[in-house]
């Protein structure tokens, strides 16, 4: 329900509040990128504010370090809701490559609900304003959770004596 | 003074616009980009070397069963750097050029194989024949009855080259050993 109410409510404009939880700084200059008039990202209303108290949405990037984990929990407590919290970055949505080092608590996910993820590092600045996009509904999702598996013993057996009965019939329909 | 500003002006106006139509128009990315890693399920052979270089530890590795290998990449934490690509001796691994992989779901961003594996005739572990052929041959003729531990039959036992592990007479081979870095998170 809260991300219907979101969906009416920021088409207009959404206000983001960028926020550095332990980032390489990689995915922060993404971020400025996003802001250029190359990319543009203020054609769907979308503003860096300097305080969380403006902010309709949290852009996260980094892994959360011990030190600053309270601090962003009380950053998410200080925005107004409806709020949307976007992971921005390998570090924020699974922890990168620090995912299980001593100092950090791992993605942005640990500490806070995150209700979008943008992987990539850092990602594009296209992947930024695709996730975005997302978020306003105007692109659809591409990535699902794939499973894959080999043919096992037995339907390997099965798999080859369907061939080769398929190869005898074929012979046998195509012959003259 | 008045003009510089015209000069000024027309300057911008030559510029005409930059900004990218994008994400209304697709706009891809240079080639050699390295996008989310794309898995081809039939090159694979299960041996885990993809995991051991992975600096994220983004693939683990498990054995289910004795022919089972279970290959879990939760790239979600995937730092793109195309190292499991480069090792992986059958290229079975490639980075496509995707990068669209924004979602609102982290159980989307896991891909799952499982790896079919042969067990060694002489020590019960499981291994992929070199050629898929071979593969064949161990997988059609085995038996499972003898004694409760797969063995091959018919085409002679095949062994993992260099196995110098005791036949499963001697001593109890490991079952279902785990290969995947300690401290991976679910
Ligand atoms: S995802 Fe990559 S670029 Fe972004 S903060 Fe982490 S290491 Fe840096
Ligand atoms: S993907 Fe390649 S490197 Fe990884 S286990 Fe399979 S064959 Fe080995
Ligand atoms: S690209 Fe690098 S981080 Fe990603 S799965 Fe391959 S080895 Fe791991």
């Amino acid at each position: 329900m809260l991300r219907e109410l979101c969906r009416k409510a920021f088409p207009k404009a959404l206000w983001v509040y960028h926020c550095n939880t332990g980032a390489c700084n990689g995915c922060d200059i993404e971020v400025i990128n996003v802001l250029t008039p190359y990319y543009d990202a203020e054609r769907f209303g979308i503003r860096l504010v300097g305080s969380p108290r403006h902010a309709d949405a949290i852009l996260v990037s980094g892994p959360v370090t011990r030190q600053v984990a309270p601090a962003l929990q009380r950053l998410l407590d200080a925005t107004p809701a409806p709020k949307l919290v976007f992971a921005i970055g390998s570090c924020a949505c699974g922890g990168g490559a620090w995912f299980d080092t001593y100092s950090t608590l791992g993605g942005a996910d640990r500490v806070i609900p995150v209700d979008y993820y943008i992987p990539g590092c850092p990602p594009r600045p296209e992947a930024i304003l695709y996730g975005v996009a997302l978020a306003l509904g105007l692109v659809p999702k591409k990535v699902a959770a794939e499973r894959m598996r080999q043919e096992t013993l037995d339907e390997l057996a099965q798999g080859i004596s369907r061939a080769v009965s398929g190869f005898a019939e074929a012979a046998e329909g195509g012959g003259p | 003074m008045f003009l510089s500003k015209l000069r000024e002006a027309w300057i911008c106006l030559k510029a005409g616009q930059v900004t990218l139509p994008y994400p209304f128009e697709p706009h891809d990315p240079a080639p050699g980009f390295r996008g989310k890693i794309s898995v081809d399920p039939d090159l694979c052979f299960g041996c885990g070397g993809c995991a051991n270089v992975c600096p994220a530890g983004v693939i683990e590795i498990q054995d289910l069963d004795q022919y089972t290998r279970a290959l879990t990449f939760r790239w979600s934490r995937c730092t793109y750097c195309g190292r499991c690509a480069d090792v992986c001796p059958e290229q079975a691994i490639a980075m496509s050029p995707l990068y669209e992989t924004a979602t609102d779901r982290a159980d989307d961003m896991v891909l799952r194989l499982e790896v079919f594996m042969g067990p060694c005739g002489r020590c019960g572990r499981c291994f992929s024949p070199a050629h898929p052929l071979e593969r064949m041959m161990v997988t059609g003729f085995r038996d499972d009855t003898v004694g409760g531990r797969p063995e091959a039959r018919s085409v002679g036992p095949l062994e993992v080259a260099g196995c110098l592990r005791p036949p499963p007479g001697l001593a109890a081979a490991g079952e279902g050993r785990a290969h995947a870095p300690e401290g991976g998170q679910p």
